[in-house]
């Protein structure tokens, strides 16, 4: 099976590649980049002028629900959704129901994606035992049975003793911690940013110190267990400004932001519209220029979507008792290009921060168009206009805030190990 | 961000939701027509047929009593039929959402939601999802808003001390927590307040207070001073088990109202306060029951104000008040 990407502007910022030209894909691997192998004759010729071609997007923090959530959104669903969004590998974060802490739901989980045609997903094992921030998981026999790394998602860790015996433990044998930091107390059940806008609204609100010395205390148990740590949807300045020392220290550690924490504030917020609900809160405009920054400067490495699909119900009541979360596959690349026309970084950084840079946390060998690597391709046009909508919209969630606006950059084309898992 | 969802197309008041976003003549057009109900409480005939064949529904998800009862003897007085739900013992204890439960009741027919809940936001949710003609009245929600106890205390001042523009009104106690607070902070600057000040300590007070339009004191002998109106807000006993304050005593000792204290403030100075009141803990008796206090006139005048908002509320359905 042989498959050629025609005139396409190429953007490979793994190896440097920004130009015009084809890529040639044999038995689901990428064989070459614009120069033509010797016998190449191929089944299908996708014609990408004016559009790009870079690697498929790699999403570090993913929601499918399925199993005991199957009414918010299925596999089914949701890898469509992501199909559609360009992005060809995904890792599901461990609260799913069952929760990810034993080899049989992983297998579950493989079966799942297999069902859906959609095999690179990769689960993230719980830490701890039904997440329960008390008790180890068995992390190597997760590990074994193909989780990419640990963690505890949303759910706290009971205390720093345990925490640091998880990191010792993970760092045994080589697990990458993914972290999201959230002070349980400090967090107080709130459900908007601590700031004019919640203290107007009289919402429950976390403030970002919540974040900030969650990360302060995990990057000391890093140096102190060796553990490899990835934090995860990082929403305020100060934390990218730990990040940004801790790395300048010589740590190995690394970060990402969740899409929509770089477009919305907690102005944007209408009153008491539950599609703002989200966790962390959306901040202020100063936090989100600076998570800009964080991006544009390398210190945070990765964009995530962070999708959380919901079902109607969850985003109907009173704010505080909603869901948090948005659906939010489909808008991550929009979104990424807008930065791009916004000027806070550039293409190649854009499209970096959604391949090479998380395949390098995940260490896999994808996230480039390099010559072996599996032929993970998204195929885009930068300025093909759609308006999100029942019509164009493929997750079984429909809870963004972005719903009914137009936004700018369609996946024409998603090939997953030289697959075509999208067509518009 | 205003809020234009409580206000028809011609700018008239559709559900009566948060003060935010309401102008200066709309709330004078509130006291005004309270006014003009607040004699007929001393008639024999406390009744008119204003509001004749509407049904207003009581809707308590929280427990109250002043407010529930002086909202259903406004409706009353306005000669509607008023149902009244205790849902914090009903429906939605058996599970039922919030959403189920306004569904069943628009299906009988009723032309009114006045609602108390737990819940910042959940009037706003109601009048969202509800039938265009039903209107919603908030009668507290969370931390968030309680407009008619805002304006009951501004038809209160005014009956004393009618140019708002000269006032300098304090807020003592549980910012943090009060959905009175908000609502008064917004009715005063609304109204045109010279100040509006807070008095709490740090731990009762909420992020970036200053943006509500206030200046802060957390010292009760400074922030008295010239002072026109002094509103304390209730204490409510979890604060002390949740770390936000020592104990009750060591409260009255720096934020409790006492005769001495009220000295520091203008010679005519009235003091107010939402009850249920706590004594001894923000209030001393001698001030509750005392004459600067116009506690009991606030709830009076609860009914006029009450029996106005929902009125204009429904003049959209031809009722004139």
């Amino acid at each position: 099976m042989m498959l050629r990407i025609d005139q396409g502007r190429i953007i490979d910022p793994a190896n440097n590649i920004d130009r015009i030209g084809s890529v040639y894909i044999a038995d689901g691997k990428i064989v070459s980049v614009t120069d033509e192998p010797v016998g190449f004759k191929p089944d299908t010729v996708i014609d990408a002028e004016n559009q790009i071609v870079c690697p498929g997007f790699i999403d570090l923090s993913t929601r499918l629900r399925d199993m005991g959530h199957s009414r918010k959104a299925t596999f089914k669903s949701e890898v469509l959704a992501a199909a559609a969004a360009g992005i060809t590998t995904l890792c599901l974060q461990p609260d799913t129901v069952p929760v990810i802490d034993t080899p049989a739901v992983v297998e579950l989980i493989k079966e799942l994606a297999e069902k859906a045609d959609y095999p690179q997903i990769y689960a993230v094992g719980g830490l701890t035992q039904k997440l329960d921030g008390a008790e180890l998981s068995s992390m190597l026999s997760l590990k074994q049975a193909g989780c990419i790394a640990v963690g505890n998602a949303n759910q706290p860790v009971k205390n720093l003793l345990i925490l640091r015996r998880a990191m010792e433990y993970a760092a045994s044998h080589d697990l990458l911690l993914m972290f999201r930091p959230n002070d349980f107390w400090l967090s107080n059940n709130g459900c908007a940013h601590e700031g004019a806008v919640a203290t107007r609204y009289g919402l429950p609100s976390t403030p970002e110190a919540a974040e900030t010395i969650a990360l302060a205390q995990c990057l000391e148990l890093a140096e102190l267990t060796g553990c490899r740590v990835h934090f995860g949807q990082l929403s305020c300045k100060r934390s990218v400004i730990k990040i940004h020392q801790a790395k300048k220290y010589g740590l190995k550690v690394s970060a990402d932001v969740a899409i929509h924490q770089l477009h919305l504030t907690e102005n944007d917020m209408t009153p008491f519209d539950s599609a703002y609900h989200v966790l962390p809160p959306l901040r202020t405009e100063a936090d989100k220029q600076y998570l800009r920054k964080g991006l544009a400067g390398s210190t945070l490495n990765s964009i995530c979507s962070d999708h959380q699909p919901h079902d109607l119900d969850a985003k109907l009541g009173a704010f505080p008792e909603t869901e948090p979360g948005m659906s939010s596959l489909e808008t991550l690349l929009p979104l990424m290009l807008k930065l791009v026309t916004q000027h806070a970084i550039t293409l190649e950084q854009g499209i970096a921060c959604l391949s090479a840079n998380p395949a390098r946390v995940l260490r896999l060998n994808s996230g480039a168009l390099t010559p072996g690597f599996s032929a993970d391709v998204c195929i885009f046009d930068p300025e093909r206009e759609w308006q999100v909508n029942s019509e164009n919209w493929k997750s079984q969630g429909v809870n963004t805030p972005f719903w009914g606006q137009t936004l700018k950059g369609r996946v024409t084309h998603t090939l997953q190990a030289g697959r075509i898992i999208h067509r518009l | 961000m205003t809020d234009n969802l409580q206000l028809n197309a011609e700018g008239k008041l559709k559900h009566f939701l948060t003060i935010e976003g309401l102008s200066k003549s709309l709330l004078t057009e509130i006291l005004d027509t309270a006014e003009s109900f607040a004699g007929m409480s001393e008639h024999q005939v406390k009744k008119v047929p204003l509001l004749r064949g509407k049904t207003i529904v009581n809707l308590f998800f929280e427990n109250s009593t002043r407010t529930r009862t002086t909202f259903e003897l406004a409706a009353t007085r306005l000669s509607a039929d008023v149902i009244n739900m205790n849902i914090a013992t009903s429906a939605t204890s058996k599970g039922e959402s919030l959403l189920d439960t306004i569904r069943n009741l628009e299906s009988m027919f009723v032309d009114m939601f006045v609602v108390r809940h737990a819940l910042s936001g959940a009037a706003h949710f109601i009048a969202q999802q509800t039938a265009p003609h039903i209107s919603v009245i908030n009668a507290g929600d969370g931390q968030h808003a309680h407009p008619t106890q805002a304006m009951l205390d501004m038809f209160t001042i005014r009956q004393i001390k009618p140019d708002f523009s000269s006032l300098r009104v304090a807020i003592i106690g549980d910012i943090l927590h009060s959905r009175v607070a908000r609502s008064e902070i917004q009715a005063l600057n609304t109204l045109g307040a010279a100040e509006v000040r807070v008095i709490a300590p740090k731990t009762l007070l909420p992020a970036h207070v200053e943006s509500l339009g206030v200046t802060v004191s957390h010292n009760l002998t400074e922030g008295l001073k010239d002072i026109d109106v002094v509103m304390m807000l209730r204490l409510q006993k979890e604060r002390m088990t949740s770390a936000l304050l020592p104990s009750e005593s060591e409260y009255f000792k720096c934020f409790g109202l006492t005769e001495e204290k009220l000295k520091i403030a203008k010679p005519d100075a009235i003091v107010m306060h939402p009850g249920p009141i706590n004594r001894g803990v923000e209030i001393d008796s001698k001030v509750a029951d005392g004459p600067q206090s116009v506690i009991l006139k606030q709830v009076s005048n609860g009914i006029a104000v009450r029996m106005a908002v929902m009125a204009m509320a429904m003049q959209k359905q031809g009722v004139t008040a």
